[in-house]
């Protein structure tokens, strides 16, 4: 296969993952990236990967149970062979990054140690430190060096991915920018991985890096690509407020043990340190007995806005509550949550093993993304099960190839041939909400399991006869026309006195941030998202006459952001779209109006498509076959701040 | 952190302006040239939202209308190492870097500059590919077996973890190396090969000879630390460990690596 070759966009977990699972087979791979791969926004994980484990296993868990875990987390959109096949692969993953050399904590006879997460009642997530992403992303980045030292994968990093390629129906390719020089040009290849993260920039400000724009995503969507759940937005619960990011504190902070409250009594002025406990309203613990402090995301969200927003009970009378670690070994909370506390300290200014953080919600994660699809494996039972239950012998073992068939071409591609999307740019596995590590996993399961289902493509399908370096260039030159005159007009008339602010790209995005930010988060309503649509429709109005303050033809950064916001408004209305014609309540996506779910008209996955810049959503049947829907509640109980303080910490936590 | 109670922050004046001096440069070979600009600064500011904010108008103090100014990042939480840059004449995340600790004052100034160990591509933005060079140079990787299911690793005691942990998150920022007399520009690539590797890689090289597999490479990671650019080029001046942010041992890695690289050149010298 000496002839062939794969782009790789993107340099995070999943595109690093794919990098080495396709060069140790002995194609060469062109790795695209924004930044140098080990900066990648991976490195931002803090919390952990989930897997299955022994101790677990001897404890009743399963794979299996993992598998039901993650659909019950993701309300049932999600269609459920991938799933179960990623929840399989788990513990052979851990295994890999372990002989990588990752860190991970280790236990007092040198196990890997294990720590609780949101959505499990057993401890299934392996950490290293408070930085799991950061060790992740470098191993995979060593060993991504070490093919590149023998010539097997080679880097293009400060080059932006402008537009796929697309030849007798297939993408053979891509053209892309140096973000130095500004030069333009197309890369051949017989497949192209997309793996460019999220879109948290939409929302302005988020819990993403700064370069998680979803642009890339955007230009393949404009392209042809399908987009699935686009309105399934992640918003964490526990952010750190402030003026250019909001922190994320990783949910581990809850899982070792974290307590979230606020006063009884609204506005309380008195420090936290100075309310006994009869005064402190733990309410997800008295809402959530069984789970407390623990429960998903999307819930931990909804409660802590309902408290701050509707109930006006937040701290202080502000948009914040408490998350308490002040009750835990000071010791304890360093060895365990050293950096994450360290990064509390460092923007806060205060050391939260001695007073409790104040936080709040955030956006954080894309559960849509490019739409994928993939062949079912050998486990179809005749009927859909029941829920499982905890603990309960798992119904299959872990063998590969029951959820998805191990090197079918389709797996994890979108629906245009050669174009496959992983990691978190690929809408597959977390349905309407994610569960805590869940998503390190999916992005290196899709790098792993996915890569060989690339290789068998370009070996068995359309590039094993026809390879990219033969085509013809007619298709290149045009994408290359393309893109040069789309800067051509954004940089026309560009100069230092445009300072207009209503055609700054800088405010556009600024709008685009607060408007998305405001409508399409914690609770949604028709009315809202109406009047979204009609800003967006505005915003891009006033960006059709955007104009620069900076005409440079040498790394021009407000050009290339003032190129994204362009892509992100496309993303933005696709978002906004999908959230208004959900009429239904599921995962992290709240209707005030819709406030049921609706699993006759929409356990479906919304599905955008983009044509002659019009944006579309319809919404088509998933496979459920696997576990039959339930009502997805946590075992939630009424709680109200006047009630007297229940003690229900929820047993898992201890 | 400390381990006792936290001492408050320097009280900081609400609502003022602080004046950022950045060093520009338009592209390599072009001169460098100074401007000010004054940002009003919410509390807390860092540099980076000040960067953003005078991305979004850039208007100098003198009121000219002017390019915005570039610089790199990436997180905006100390972990990717993007944002590195000379802040008050000492290197550092941009990231990070408080305002309310910096300039409490109204009108106090900060001044921005590129790093000066690598060559700046455009105002704050500099090329550090040199450094994930040198990353190569020493082969730091452990050398699996590919990614197949093979099995768990080694086992590892807590303390060795914690050893290695923190060797393992440096984040290639590169302030060891701005800080290193030792460590000079190379703009031609030929040369890096011969030029100082620096701590950076140096500490690298501690980590993976450390790991039971990875120190299959050990012999040839000492074979180039014994070479020209190697650990005997450092001066043992110091600077880098005090300017690490992740507090990685570097004294301890260089000094690790010197008494490696002492016993690798006897037993070469016995085994001819
Ligand atoms: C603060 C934080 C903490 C988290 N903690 C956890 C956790 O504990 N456990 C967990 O499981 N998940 C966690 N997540 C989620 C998880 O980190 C991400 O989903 C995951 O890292 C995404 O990886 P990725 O490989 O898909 O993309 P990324 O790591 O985002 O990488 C995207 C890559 O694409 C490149 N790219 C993007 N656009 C372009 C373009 N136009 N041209 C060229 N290249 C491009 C970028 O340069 C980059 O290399 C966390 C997320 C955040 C924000
Ligand atoms: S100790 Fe060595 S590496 Fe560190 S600053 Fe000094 S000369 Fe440079
Ligand atoms: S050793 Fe420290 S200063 Fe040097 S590159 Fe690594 S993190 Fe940065
Ligand atoms: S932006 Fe990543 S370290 Fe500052």
């Amino acid at each position: 296969m000496s002839q062939h070759r794969v782009i790789v966009v993107g340099g995070g977990l999943a595109g690093l993952a794919a990098a080495v699972r396709i060069a140790e087979a002995g194609t060469h791979v062109d790795l695209f990236s924004l930044v140098p791969v080990k900066r990648s926004h991976s490195v931002c994980a803090q919390g952990g990967i989930n897997a299955c484990n022994e101790v677990a296993r001897q404890q009743g868990y399963s794979e299996y149970e993992h598998f039901d875990e993650t659909i019950y987390g993701g309300d049932f959109l999600a269609d459920q062979h991938p799933v179960l096949e990623m929840a399989n692969w788990a513990p052979r993953i851990i295994d890999l990054l372990d002989r990588m050399g990752v860190p991970f904590n280790r236990t007092g006879e040198g196990n890997r140690d294990l720590r609780l997460f949101g959505g499990s009642l057993f401890k299934r997530t392996h950490f290293a430190g408070a930085t799991t992403g950061q060790q992740l992303i470098y191993a995979l980045d060593e060993q991504v060096r070490r093919y590149e030292s023998e010539g097997k994968v080679f880097k293009h990093e400060f080059q932006e991915f402008l537009w796929p390629v697309m030849e007798q129906g297939r993408c053979v390719g891509i053209v892309a920018q140096d973000m130095r020089t500004m030069h333009i040009r197309a890369f051949r290849a017989d497949a192209v991985i997309m793996a460019t993260g999220g879109c948290g920039l939409v929302f302005g400000k988020s819990t993403n890096s700064i370069i998680c724009t979803g642009a890339a995503a955007a230009r393949c969507f404009r392209a042809g690509a399908w987009y699935g759940n686009p309105e399934m937005i992640q918003v964490h619960p526990t952010a750190i407020p402030g003026a250019d990011k909001l922190r994320l504190m990783s949910e581990s902070a809850r899982g070792e043990g974290g307590r979230v409250w606020v006063p009884r009594k609204a506005k309380d002025p008195r420090a936290p340190k100075d309310i006994p406990e009869s005064e402190r309203w733990y309410f997800l613990e008295e809402k959530y007995p069984a789970y407390g402090n623990i429960v998903p995301r999307d819930i931990a969200t909804r409660e802590i806005f309902d408290v701050c927003v509707n109930q006006g009970m937040g701290v202080y009378g502000e948009n914040q509550v408490y998350l308490d670690l002040t009750h835990k070994d000071p010791e304890y909370l360093t060895r365990k949550l050293g950096g994450i506390l360290e990064i509390y300290e460092k923007f806060v200014g205060e050391d939260p093993r001695f007073t409790p953080m104040k936080i709040f919600p955030a956006v954080h994660y894309s559960m849509g993304g490019l739409w994928t699809t993939y062949t079912k494996g050998s486990y179809n039972p005749q009927t859909a099960l029941t829920k499982h239950k905890s603990g309960s012998p798992a119904p299959i073992d872990a063998k590969v190839g029951q959820g998805m068939q191990l090197g079918a071409v389709n797996n994890s591609m979108t629906n245009i041939p050669g174009l496959y999307a992983f990691g978190e740019v690929n809408f597959a596995y977390h349905g309407a909400n994610r569960l805590g590590a869940n998503a390190l996993l999916s992005c290196i399961f899709d790098g792993l399991f996915c890569g060989v289902s690339v290789l068998n493509f370009i070996r068995n399908e359309a590039p094993g006869k026809n390879p990219a370096v033969d085509l013809p260039a007619g298709a290149y030159d045009a994408v290359v026309q393309q893109e040069t005159a789309k800067m051509k007009h954004l940089l026309d008339g560009a100069k230092p006195a445009n300072q207009d602010a209503s055609t700054n790209p800088y405010m556009i995005g600024k709008e685009l941030g607060e408007e998305m930010t405001a409508a399409c988060t914690v609770v949604r309503t028709e009315a809202r998202l109406k009047q979204c649509l009609g800003k967006l429709a505005e915003l891009k109005d006033r960006y059709s006459r955007l104009r620069l303050a900076d005409g440079a033809s040498w790394t021009n950064q407000s050009f290339g952001y003032a190129r994204s916001v362009g892509d992100m408004l496309v993303l933005a209305e696709a978002i906004a779209l999908g959230a208004l014609e959900r009429r239904e309540s599921r995962g992290a996506h709240y209707r005030s109006d819709h406030t049921g779910r609706d699993d006759g008209n929409f356990m479906k996955t919304t599905l955008a498509r983009h044509a002659n810049g019009v944006t579309a959503v319809e919404f088509v049947p998933i496979d459920a076959s696997l576990i039959l829907p339930t009502a997805r509640t946590y075992g939630k109980k009424d709680s109200s701040p006047n009630a007297a303080a229940a003690p229900a910490m929820a047993s898992a936590a201890s | 952190m400390t381990a006792t109670a936290q001492t408050p922050r320097r009280t900081a004046t609400p609502d003022r302006t602080v004046t950022f001096r950045i060093k520009r440069c338009d592209g390599p070979g072009k001169p460098s040239y100074w401007q000010d600009f004054r940002v009003k600064v919410p509390k807390n500011s860092n540099v980076i939202s000040c960067l953003q904010q005078i991305a979004a108008e850039p208007v100098t103090a003198g009121g000219e209308r002017v390019t915005p100014v570039v610089w790199d990042s990436g997180c905006l939480e100390e972990v990717c190492g993007a944002c590195t840059m000379v802040i008050n004449g000492k290197v550092r995340q941009s990231c990070s870097c408080l305002i309310d600790d910096y300039a409490p004052a109204d009108g106090d100034v900060i001044t921005l500059e590129p790093m000066s160990k690598f060559p700046v591509v455009r105002d704050l933005w500099v090329d550090r590919s040199r450094l994930f060079h040198n990353l190569a140079r020493i082969k730091a990787w452990v050398p699996i077996d590919g990614t197949y299911d093979l099995g768990a690793g080694p086992k590892e005691t807590p303390a060795s973890q914690a050893t290695h942990y923190v060797l393992s998150t440096c984040m290639s920022c590169g302030c060891c190396l701005e800080a290193c007399p030792q460590f000079n520009l190379e703009e031609d690539r030929d040369q890096w090969d011969s030029s100082f590797i620096g701590a950076h890689a140096i500490s690298q090289a501690r980590l993976f000879n450390a790991h039971p597999t990875g120190s299959e490479l050990k012999p040839d990671r000492l074979d180039v630390l014994m070479g020209e650019g190697g650990v005997n080029d450092c001066g043992n001046a110091q600077n880098c460990v005090q300017v690490c942010p992740k507090h990685i041992p570097l004294t301890e890695s260089i000094a690790s690596i010197g008494r490696q690289v002492t016993l690798h050149a006897i037993s070469k010298f016995f085994r001819g």
